[in-house]
């Protein structure tokens, strides 16, 4: 995987608020808060890792990034072109780019459709390739995938989690896009079924030249295979750094926590966990300033008042805590 | 041995089905010991969650346990009448599930779910009964617990819910506690809660517990002993210990190097080939060798026998046959 400096999408401080209903003329409340300001680079060639825990808003950021959610503020600026207010005509071209990988493969195929014809429509709304031409690359896909040619006429009740979701990544590939949002593609399966899915997507990415935004809330598997981490807490960041420092370098207390939590299969070695207390808050009334304050271990006064600045403190390394 | 709280002989639990009866659970055997916890572990299908529910007696209608015998505290479960199960359980076995959503009913109070068992097993009045479900809510370390009495379970978070749930299944201090998944749905912070959770709360109430779980992790932070099922089998058990440094059974193996490890960069994943076999599917000899880099001859004709690694640590694989004919332990990079 090598990454150059190329930024392929930049997103601007990015809000995704959704309206909660209530009383008796169904008014608006409130908003839930899913995204609140998330600003990134995500560079050609990288894989970036979005993990925090569920109701942290990572996957409602994949899905905006992707304009399956409209956005609320900011702005999306894909190889240079500001695609935020693009008409669906205008956006089709930049679709073709960007793909999805589902977390339930099963979810998100159609059970009453062929797995080549599902494979097929892709190539159908975005090329002008022949039938026998299109089936030609639909078996192409489905080899490269490990998946094989008789799979073709099969429904998906036929086929096991783990070659379900290699039939999403087939798809998300047809049209050889760009950007890929994986949105915790390994989370449903087994874990020996996992690996091998993790080691086709690092394959596919090296073929492909792939970028990938990857959604997980398992940490192992997010430094398997990415080269940079967004933390997220309540929708918003909370340290962005390059893998490496991440994990041996935690500066914000959540990610301390978060990488502390994690059981290790390992015996013998006993470590000092950091006990967090509590839950997470509810996104439609979050704390005051940091976000993190009410769970925080070194929470001082100020937090519970002052929002915390997003700021540098090493090469790439990022942070938005004001005790660290 | 004397001091088991539970002993299984030789499981076979089978379903009924379109295309006859299938075993789910293939002549499981295991031990649980006073004060001890067994992990059972493997990936969906092979057989563990059916484990659980046929000592419990809670198998779905198709299913039943056909062969062998589930002793507990002396007292065959497998013969049991509904009846007889009834009274036993919840009060000297009880079982965590995975969705403490699904498990705990949506229309009652919490207040009255955790009374319920006190006052079916422990005949308690409604009144006491209220006071012993405070003590047991802050027990299990739910903050101001008389308000949560009163309170529904969609109002609870999935941590708190879980614990309601580990709390009314020691509402009747049980000997033994089969806790199946039950951190799986949960974040990783709250699921660190809850695992120091049940850890402490074993020590102070010395009970047994048997966890099934998929992941290692899990595994490491909680078991003494461990047993991997596969495909219905159980294929390898050991001390926590032995599994973890001296795993045999390749099976074992590929499952320890296919999650990915946090505290190593170069942490190199082999996944297995393949997939878990359905439960239909008839496959000669070792249930692992399609999927297995090291079968030979012998593992596609004849089921494994069980080998002794140590007086602990026992594996089913034909290839523990070949160390004891060449006289030593093989290399444990097999």
């Amino acid at each position: 995987m090598a990454v150059d400096e190329q930024v392929l999408y930049s997103v601007k401080n990015v809000k995704k608020h959704f309206p909660v209903k209530g009383g008796l003329l169904q008014r608006v409340k409130s908003h839930v808060k899913a995204v609140d300001g998330i600003t990134l680079d995500i560079y050609k060639g990288e894989t970036l890792g979005v993990v925090g825990e569920s109701g942290c808003g990572k996957s409602t950021l994949g899905r905006t990034i992707l304009g399956l959610e409209s956005l609320t503020e900011g702005e999306l600026v894909f190889n240079g072109n500001n695609i935020s207010k693009y008409s669906a005509r205008q956006l089709k071209p930049f679709k073709k780019e960007m793909q999805m990988i589902f977390q339930d493969p099963y979810a998100s195929l159609n059970p009453k459709q062929r797995i080549g014809d599902a494979l097929e429509e892709a190539l159908i709304i975005h090329t002008q390739l022949s039938a026998q031409k299109r089936r030609e690359k639909v078996i192409q896909l489905l080899n490269e995938v490990g998946l094989k040619e008789e799979h073709y006429e099969r429904y998906p009740h036929e086929f096991s989690g783990g070659q379900r979701q290699r039939i999403g990544i087939a798809r998300a590939i047809s049209i050889n896009p760009s950007f890929i949002v994986c949105d915790e593609p390994v989370s449903a399966l087994d874990v020996s079924v996992q690996a091998q899915v993790i080691k086709l997507l690092k394959d596919l990415q090296e073929k492909h030249a792939l970028t990938y935004l990857f959604v997980s809330h398992d940490l192992g598997v997010v430094r398997h295979l990415c080269n940079r981490v967004l933390v997220m807490y309540l929708g918003q960041m909370v340290e962005l750094a390059p893998v490496e420092k991440l994990y041996e370098n935690p500066t914000h207390p959540y990610t301390e926590a978060l990488l502390s939590a994690i059981p290790r299969p390992a015996v013998g070695r006993k470590r000092e966990r950091i006990r967090l207390t509590g839950d997470l808050p509810s996104p439609s009334d979050p704390p005051t300033g940091c976000p993190f304050h009410t769970r925080c271990p070194i929470a001082k006064d100020h937090c519970a008042t002052e929002k915390p600045v997003w700021r540098e403190i090493d090469a790439g390394h990022f942070i938005a805590c004001h005790e660290r | 041995m004397k001091d088991s709280v539970l002993e299984v002989k030789n499981l076979v639990t089978k379903f009924k089905s379109a295309d006859g009866l299938l075993p789910a659970v293939r002549g499981a055997s295991f031990s649980v010991k006073k004060g001890e916890t067994l992990c059972i572990v493997g990936e969906s299908g092979c057989g563990k969650s059916i484990t659980a529910l046929s000592i419990m007696g809670l198998l779905p209608s198709n299913g039943s346990i056909t062969e062998g015998s589930i002793s507990f505290n002396n007292k065959n479960l497998a013969s049991m009448s509904p009846k007889e199960m009834q009274k036993l359980r919840g009060n000297d076995v009880s079982m965590i599930f995975q969705e403490p959503m699904t498990a705990l009913n949506p229309v009652f109070t919490v207040g009255f779910q955790i009374r319920e068992p006190l006052m079916i097993h422990q005949k308690l009045s409604k009144k006491q009964a209220h006071a012993r479900g405070i003590e047991l809510l802050k027990m299990v370390g739910i903050p101001s617990p008389a308000e949560r009495m009163n309170q529904f379970p969609h109002e609870l978070s999935g941590g708190m819910r879980q614990r309601v749930m580990i709390a009314i299944a020691l509402s009747c201090n049980p000997s033994l506690l089969i806790a199946d998944e039950p951190t799986t749905a949960l974040d990783v912070t709250i699921q660190a809660q809850i695992i120091d959770l049940l850890n402490d709360l074993k020590e102070e109430l010395d009970m047994s517990m048997i966890m099934i779980t998929h992941d290692m992790g899990v595994v490491a932070e909680i078991a003494d002993r461990v047993i991997v099922m596969y495909a219905g089998e159980v294929i390898e058990e050991g001390r926590v210990e032995e599994i973890f440094e001296n795993p045999q059974h390749p099976y074992t193996k590929g499952l320890l190097s296919s999650v990915p490890n946090v505290d190593d960069p170069d942490f190199e994943l082999k996944p297995i080939a393949g997939s878990m076999p359905m439960l239909n599917e008839k496959i000669s000899g070792c249930r692992f060798h399609p999927r297995c880099p090291h079968a030979f001859d012998k593992c596609f004709s004849d089921s494994p026998k069980t080998f002794s690694v140590t007086d602990k640590q026992n594996v089913r694989c034909w290839l523990q046959e070949e160390v004891g004919q060449n006289g030593g332990r093989r290399a444990s990079s097999l």
